[in-house]
């Protein structure tokens, strides 16, 4: 049985090992069925047809293939999604370094406005930031998305920063300080780099977060992926929203799955190192990445 | 706000709207996310490969991506049409925009539910169960008795930190007509333009009203279980 070693179940004795094995067969049967019945519902309502040539052989208004995959996949993620996502995510880091700084500060203020703006901002959907942007700020769309992916992921991302400094051992602090550091160098370049390393899956799984935000530009009419999706299923007709939107769909997920892959091959690595190394904590990361998600950047490479 | 205060039973409308999106896609959500945990954590292989490829599909796809599946693929590829229907319940009307986010938002809250339950049961000792069955407990005395309630203190404060997310979610919908605060925020925006930071201000205070007090609670909690353990 390939079945996880787990807290609820014993290893399986024989009897156990043919009671799986029966379910397996009929789940495995039922499943299957499913599929089967989903497919070929599917196939009678006609979904089957030519509407699919879009993607290979559009017969309308001259377009190819080729305009087709170029308006999607340049037009679409590169020059609208993956565009937000590159200006947003060094925003971020800088902005969430700085939020972190007030957070710890040793002022009460600066950590009262830091605690209320984390809080507000994390409590208001990212849509709102983002109409904001657009009606009063009277900003363009793609300054909007941006206003509003920042602003809520530095308050995201200042938490978990904020959980990884709390996560080091006090000797960190308490040695740099007795170093002769003040406590914004101790900060920036003890502590920081050392949290940015315990979270680092943390804050990949944030940039999936970020960049699934970005379909919500679709919303306030930014041009990206989606918004070329619907542009194309108009222009196409009506039979190939299921083609455009599933497309949609693929693309998305690829993008992201591989991002998650990346945070799982981090994950992996990281904790590697830290056993080969033969100490409870990361080691330090260079002394020169000092700002949040630049230092996440330097690691990758190390 | 003085837009807000003139159109305050619009404001209500759209705060009905979002609570009652929230609360009945969050508690199908939850019912949904936890037997897609149990498929998870099952011995039974073909529910596992569903749940696992149910999570990744559904949490990698972005939500507004998640509506307009519904809303423009779900009759061509089943034939299933979501009903119009017109019923009123606590001041806000059913609509097919309120209709398509329960179950969007159910289906895409529910992915995250299930990681959170699986992660808390996981986080239980496997001593505790060993011990429970060595006892001679049942396999369900020891999930009810022994396991759960144990997962139950792990699993409180992420859970409420999904909820929150799902709470903002809702906004989603008001790209595909269902009036809820933003789209009240909106509208009202459109027609007082001279009002528009004060009824930001006020929709902003109104999410806030539900949100805070949730994410605070969680804070709480998990100090308080950091420190039980």
């Amino acid at each position: 049985m390939s079945a996880p070693k787990h807290v609820l179940f014993d290893v399986p004795g024989p009897k156990a090992i043919l009671r799986d094995k029966i379910y397996t067969g009929v789940f495995s049967v039922v499943m299957v069925g499913l599929l089967v019945l989903l497919v070929y519902t599917a196939y009678a309502r006609g979904i089957f047809d030519d509407r699919w040539q879009v993607l290979w052989d559009p017969q309308r208004g001259g377009q190819t293939a080729a305009d087709v995959w170029h308006s999607m996949l340049v037009r679409g993620l590169l020059l609208g999604t993956l565009k937000a996502v590159v200006i947003a995510v060094p925003i971020v880091a800088v902005t969430a370094t700085i939020l972190v700084i007030a957070r710890v500060s040793a002022k009460r203020l600066m950590r009262a406005i830091a605690y209320l703006f984390t809080h507000i901002f994390r409590g208001i959907p990212v849509l709102l930031t983002m109409y904001f942007g657009v009606i009063a700020l009277n900003l363009s769309p793609l300054v909007s998305v941006v206003l509003g992916l920042a602003v809520y992921n530095t308050a995201v991302v200042a938490e978990i920063l904020r959980a990884g400094i709390a996560a080091l051992p006090k000797g960190q602090r308490e040695a740099g300080l007795s170093l002769g550091l003040r406590p914004l160098p101790v900060l920036l370049r003890i502590e920081l780099p050392q949290a940015v390393r315990i979270m680092l899956p943390a804050l990949v799984s944030q940039i999936v977060v970020l960049l699934k935000d970005t379909s919500l530009g679709f919303i306030i009419a930014y041009y990206e992926l989606l918004t070329v999706t619907k542009n194309n299923y108009n222009y196409f007709g009506e039979v190939t929203t299921v083609v455009f939107v599933l497309t949609a769909a693929v693309i998305y997920v690829s993008v992201n799955m591989a991002v998650s892959r990346l945070a799982h091959w981090l994950e992996g690595r990281l904790s590697r190192t830290r056993a080969s190394a033969g100490v409870g904590e990361a080691p330090v990361a260079p002394p020169g990445s000092v700002t949040a998600l630049g230092a996440g950047y330097a690691g990758t490479g190390a | 706000m003085g837009a807000l205060v003139a159109n305050a039973d619009l404001l209500w409308q759209g705060f009905a709207a979002t609570l009652l999106i929230a609360v009945v896609a969050g508690v199908l959500a939850f019912a949904w996310g936890v037997v897609l945990a149990a498929f998870r954590i099952s011995p039974v292989g073909p529910l596992r490969t569903f749940g696992t490829a149910y999570i990744n599909v559904v949490r990698n796809t972005p939500l507004t991506v998640v509506f307009l599946f519904l809303g423009g693929t779900t009759s061509a590829l089943v034939g299933i049409v979501i009903p119009v229907s017109r019923n009123t319940y606590f001041g806000v009307t059913i609509n097919n925009g309120i209709l398509f986010a329960i179950v969007a938002l159910t289906l895409y809250t529910a992915t995250f539910v299930c990681e959170v339950v699986r992660s808390g049961i996981n986080s239980v000792e496997v001593g505790q169960a060993e011990a429970a069955r060595s006892m001679g407990l049942t396999f369900g005395q020891t999930l009810i008795q022994v396991v759960l309630p144990q997962a139950f203190r792990s699993v409180v404060p992420p859970l409420i930190n999904v909820f929150v997310a799902h709470i903002k979610n809702t906004s989603v919908a008001a790209g595909f007509a269902a009036t809820e605060l933003v789209a009240v925020a909106n509208r009202l925006s459109n027609a007082n333009p001279g009002d528009v930071f004060g009824i930001f201000m006020g929709i902003g205070v109104a999410y806030l009203a539900i949100t805070i007090p949730l994410s605070v609670a969680a804070e709480q909690l998990e100090k308080k279980v950091a420190v039980a353990r």
